[in-house]
């Protein structure tokens, strides 16, 4: 069974007097382990469906089913509690709670799930570690780099244990060194524990991470392209 | 110490001059409440203290309408019976009889009309301050028969001076006229006017003789231990009379029938008091929901996050809460602190009000005030203050459960 799976569906925005539409007939079966990028020009469309599959926005109509539950069904406590459990999420930027240091960030998340307070210090501290922060417990975000504070982001969407992380242009504010390292991080997670990543991008060199690239344009998907090995990609 | 506090706190000092200025506004609001209540209550001891001192005394006993029509004929019968039961009331410390009149005062110059009381020296000294307002010459001894005080007020208008001869004539009990003729012994001068000017003292037994009273006198007059007591021996004392006495003319009235106009300015000082704290408080209240509004409007984007996350809104209303609670506590606790210290000060060190107001000076006021601290008025001060700040910072506490995590993302 898939993931995620979005059948017919459509979002419309109302602006005003006019009708955004921000997606149209979008029919998407993800499988559970995937490592797939939302590729497209800006304004296609790929925030609207992370929001969508994520659960922070309802669809206009069609059905999405993630983790086996169709989302139009939930109540927004429900949806709380479904992002709580199944999906982690990393934003292009300002993810992290600037009055936290990176454990309480990524202690955070646990601290919402109800995980006791010795457990969690030593998960954020494991996961902190896999990351490459292993010095960096205490920091606070203005006190790490873009790519550092990216790479709490990753460890606070994964410490527990979701079935999905979304990740919208996790690395657009990063340099394209620090980006691939960002990635390479996404695909270890992705390998390590199976977690399904769908992260949105504009950026060439991005795609070429994924397995599958599905590529938006004005609200609908244009191409969707399974690739059956990872592209090697040589630093630049 | 939870992740939720910590946040709470660090959130608090983000901004640490607008932290400041909030926390300065709240704690100042709370330290000039506790000090004008302070300020307040210490003058309505004095006033109360002041007036119950110079005449009505803390309680009197009267005959029923008395009070209202102050008629020569309206006595209290038997005074001995009434002073054995009053006798017997222990919170009560001295207790004093007096006869009044109004009589035309004339000295060898003029005539004014004037208010004659017959006093017993002694006791009343027990009773009333009179003896510690003599302004000139001597209080009343009990052996006294034709001596009289005047108001200085009186005296002045009177042109009189001691060791004059004044000439009372009234109205006695039977209707028949009053004369006598008194001897000024001494000027008074309470301070309070309306005394001043109309009072003259005599001895008791003088008056009674003079305006046909037959044993007979007008007022009881009590003194409690404290303003307290006055309550629960008044009711002592109805029961008493009623049952020792078998009279159903006689009445129990307390300072505050005695001198209605003294209760009706206190509430009035106290009406108009509370409609500055209100205003003063409504505008700290505006500061800080504006301050409070801002700093949560800036941290939209932050909100949203976590709400992604799957933070509930309850949990962010409650770390808002929690944040602005601490504020609100730490001004008020500053503004207590330093109310009470500031309070205290003056307390000891007392104000000088030269320019009293007018319905102050009537009650005779002394030239320095002494705020009175008191638990009542530190609680009550910063009490109003935590409950007004602590309502205005639930508004964005809660306006912050209404934000959409996808339209607060984009922020
Ligand atoms: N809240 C909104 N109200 C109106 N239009 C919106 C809103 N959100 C997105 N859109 C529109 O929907 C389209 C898709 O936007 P988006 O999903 O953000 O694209 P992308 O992430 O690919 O840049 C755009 O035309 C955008 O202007
Ligand atoms: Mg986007």
């Amino acid at each position: 069974m898939p993931i995620v799976e979005c059948d017919a569906v459509n979002k419309i925005y109302q602006q005003g007097r006019v009708e955004v539409a921000a997606l149209q007939d979008i029919n998407l079966h993800i499988p559970e382990g995937a490592f797939i990028a939302l590729a497209g020009p800006s304004g296609s469309g790929k925030t609207t469906l992370l929001n969508l599959i994520g659960g922070l926005d309802t669809a206009t109509s069609g059905t999405i089913r993630v983790v086996g539950k169709s989302m139009a069904k939930l109540t927004q406590t429900q949806l709380a509690q479904l992002r709580l459990s199944q999906v982690g999420f990393v934003f292009q930027s300002y993810n992290l709670i600037p009055v936290l240091s990176a454990q309480e960030n990524v202690e955070f998340v646990m601290l919402l799930q109800g995980i006791p307070a010795a457990e969690r210090t030593g998960r954020a501290r494991s996961i902190l570690d896999t990351v490459g922060l292993k010095d960096k417990y205490k920091r606070r975000p203005a006190e790490l780099s873009g790519g550092q504070q990216q790479r709490v982001a990753v460890a606070r969407a994964i410490v527990a244990n979701p079935a999905i992380v979304l990740a919208d242009e996790p690395t657009a504010n990063l340099d394209s060194k620090t980006g691939q390292g960002l990635l390479e991080l996404m695909q270890q997670m992705n390998t390590e524990r199976n977690v399904t990543f769908i992260f949105a991008t504009h950026d060439q060199m991005v795609m070429q991470y994924a397995e599958r690239v599905v590529y938006l344009k004005d609200g609908r998907i244009k191409t969707d392209t399974l690739k059956q090995h990872r592209d090697k990609v040589e630093p630049k | 110490m939870s992740i939720e506090v910590k946040m709470a706190w660090r959130n608090l000092w983000r901004n640490t001059r607008r932290t400041v200025l909030t926390i300065a506004a709240i704690a100042f609001a709370c330290l000039l409440l506790v000090f004008m209540l302070s300020w307040q209550f210490g003058t309505y001891d004095v006033m109360i203290n002041t007036a119950v001192g110079i005449h009505s005394g803390h309680l009197q006993v009267q005959a029923k309408g008395y009070n209202d029509k102050q008629a020569v004929y309206q006595v209290v019968p038997d005074p001995a019976s009434v002073s054995a039961a009053v006798a017997g009331v222990p919170q009560v410390t001295a207790h004093t009889l007096r006869a009044k009149a109004f009589a035309m005062a004339s000295s060898a110059r003029r005539t004014y009309g004037a208010m004659a009381v017959g006093i017993a020296p002694a006791s009343e000294a027990a009773v009333s301050t009179l003896a510690k307002l003599i302004f000139e010459g001597e209080f009343l001894a009990k052996t006294d028969t034709d001596q009289a005080l005047a108001g200085r007020l009186l005296a002045q208008n009177l042109k009189i001076g001691l060791g004059e001869e004044l000439v009372l004539l009234g109205q006695g009990r039977d209707g028949s006229v009053a004369a006598t003729v008194v001897k000024i012994k001494g000027i008074i001068n309470s301070g309070q006017d309306v005394f001043d000017r109309s009072t003259v003292l005599i001895p008791l037994g003088l008056f009674q003789e003079s305006f046909a009273m037959q044993g007979t006198v007008h007022e009881v007059v009590l003194r409690c231990r404290s303003l307290q007591d006055v309550a629960p021996v008044k009711l002592q004392l109805q029961d008493k009379l009623a049952a020792q006495i078998k009279s159903d003319t006689l009445v129990v009235l307390d300072w505050t029938e005695l001198m209605p106009g003294l209760l009706e300015s206190i509430k009035l000082d106290l009406v108009s008091g509370f409609i500055f704290y209100f205003i003063l408080i409504i505008v700290v209240a505006f500061s800080i929901l504006n301050t409070f509004l801002m700093s949560v409007f800036e941290r939209t984007r932050e909100f949203g996050v976590m709400l992604a996350m799957g933070t509930t809104p309850g949990r962010l209303t409650r770390i808002l809460l929690f944040e602005s609670s601490s504020m609100t506590l730490i001004g008020i606790l500053i503004g207590a602190l330093a109310g009470a210290a500031v309070t205290q000060y003056f307390a000891v060190h007392g104000i000088a009000i030269a320019d009293a107001a007018e319905i102050l000076r009537e009650f005779g006021l002394p030239e320095r005030i002494h705020p009175r601290l008191s638990i009542l008025s530190v609680t009550i001060g910063s009490g109003i203050v935590l409950v007004i700040t602590f309502t205005t910072t639930l508004y964005p506490a809660f306006k912050v459960r209404r934000l959409i995590p996808v339209q607060a993302l984009r922020a």
